[in-house]
């Protein structure tokens, strides 16, 4: 071989030498970034582990998240609104329960002035009024007094639970009962628990009055024993009591005095004719 | 609610009035009046009710003794009767169910309280 071809042969083999060694240097950074990936897998992978989000873009996050404000206001809104309804339905039931009682009440007093009013027979009437203070009261020992306008006094006309001669005829104008029938103001016994009945001092004394002219009362002297007290009705039905008795009891008297009339002079004509 | 027959026997035409009213008010009913037991036992024994509410204070035939005679009677031996009295002692109550009441009804009386027996007493099977 020449020196020349030796020149040339070492050349190529130098050649070759630089061309391996970059390539060494290429396989090197390969491994490297083959490292530098797979330690940036591991390290996703970790952190898909602990927090499972996607990992997405900014501008998608952003928009995710005004989202679910957006979301979340809207879920406010609702429960508020629930809120709102559930206080409406609580007033509306409130509601219904207050006019429920208020209708039944309203059946008492409707039926109590309709009976009243029912019959122009005067021991008819006193019978209802009886048994309105019964059933609808709720009283046990009462009676109803009339005034008698020429002798100024009261005496008992209908008892319940007592016998009439117990009770004793009251002077107009005198003691609790005369008081009310003279005032026509409703008399009312600041504590029933602890009444102890007395004839002259009943535990409750209603005037039967025709605009304020009083032709009677009425007196209360014993509850039943499951009544205790005295509701908001039982006043209302004493109110009623005062006024639509008295017209039922003045207009059944009157219309049995013109029965009455009617009768003797229908007796006089028969003379006369014969 | 499909129709109901209820009788109501009770001497005071003011309560058979309000009782009445207030079970107007219950859908597809037809109520039925008597005025004493005699009269009920009458009507009884002329249609089948499905309720019977009953005084016990009344002439003629007390609502004990009404109890008693219908609850011997095989057509009405599981019908509900309520008894509407002013005897409020726990005694009257306990003879009442002990002689076949359903329930027991203390004067005085409210409509609404009637109303909602009625609906309790028709919904039982």
């Amino acid at each position: 071989m020449s020196t020349e071809e030796e020149k040339a042969v070492s050349s190529r083999a130098e050649e070759f030498m630089q061309v391996f060694k970059k390539g060494a240097e290429f396989t090197q950074e390969l491994l490297k970034e083959n490292e530098r990936l797979r330690y940036q897998v591991i390290q996703l992978q970790e952190k898909l582990r602990v927090d499972p989000e996607p990992v997405l873009s900014s501008t998608e996050d952003i928009q995710l998240r005004e989202r679910i404000a957006e979301l979340e206001r809207e879920k406010e809104e609702i429960l508020n609104r629930i809120r709102q309804v559930e206080k409406e339905n609580q007033d509306f039931a409130a509601r219904y329960v207050e006019i429920e009682t208020e209708n039944n009440n309203l059946a008492n007093l409707y039926i109590a002035s309709y009976q009243l009013h029912s019959t122009l027979d005067f021991k008819e009437v006193l019978q209802i009024i009886i048994e309105i203070i019964i059933n609808l009261i709720g009283a046990e020992e009462f009676a109803i007094l009339l005034l008698d306008e020429k002798t100024s006094e009261l005496t008992a006309v209908a008892t319940e639970g007592v016998s009439r001669e117990e009770i004793p005829a009251v002077r107009y104008g005198k003691g609790i009962i005369g008081t009310v029938a003279k005032t026509g103001e409703n008399y009312f016994i600041d504590d029933i628990s602890t009444y102890k009945r007395d004839f002259l001092s009943p535990m409750v004394c209603i005037p039967l009055k025709i605009k304020d002219h009083v032709i009677g009362v009425i007196v209360i002297y014993a509850l039943l024993l499951q009544k205790k007290s005295f509701a908001e009705l039982d006043y209302e039905l004493f109110t009623l009591l005062a006024g639509h008795s008295a017209t039922a009891i003045f207009s059944s008297k009157l219309y049995s005095e013109s029965e009455r009339k009617l009768s003797t002079i229908q007796g006089f004509i028969d003379l006369l004719i014969k | 609610m499909p129709e109901h027959k209820i009788l109501i026997i009770e001497d005071s035409p003011t309560m058979r009035q309000l009782i009445c009213f207030a079970l107007k008010r219950l859908p597809g009913v037809r109520i039925v009046e008597a005025s004493d037991g005699v009269d009920g036992l009458k009507k009884l024994s002329a249609d089948k009710f499905d309720l019977i509410l009953t005084d016990i204070n009344m002439p003629i035939m007390d609502g004990l003794k009404l109890v008693s005679l219908v609850r011997n009677d095989a057509n009405y031996k599981d019908t509900p009767i309520v008894m509407i009295t002013t005897e409020g002692a726990q005694e009257d109550r306990e003879r009442a169910i002990a002689l076949g009441a359903n329930d027991y009804i203390t004067k005085p009386i409210q409509a609404g309280r009637i109303l909602d027996m009625a609906k309790a007493m028709l919904k039982k099977p």
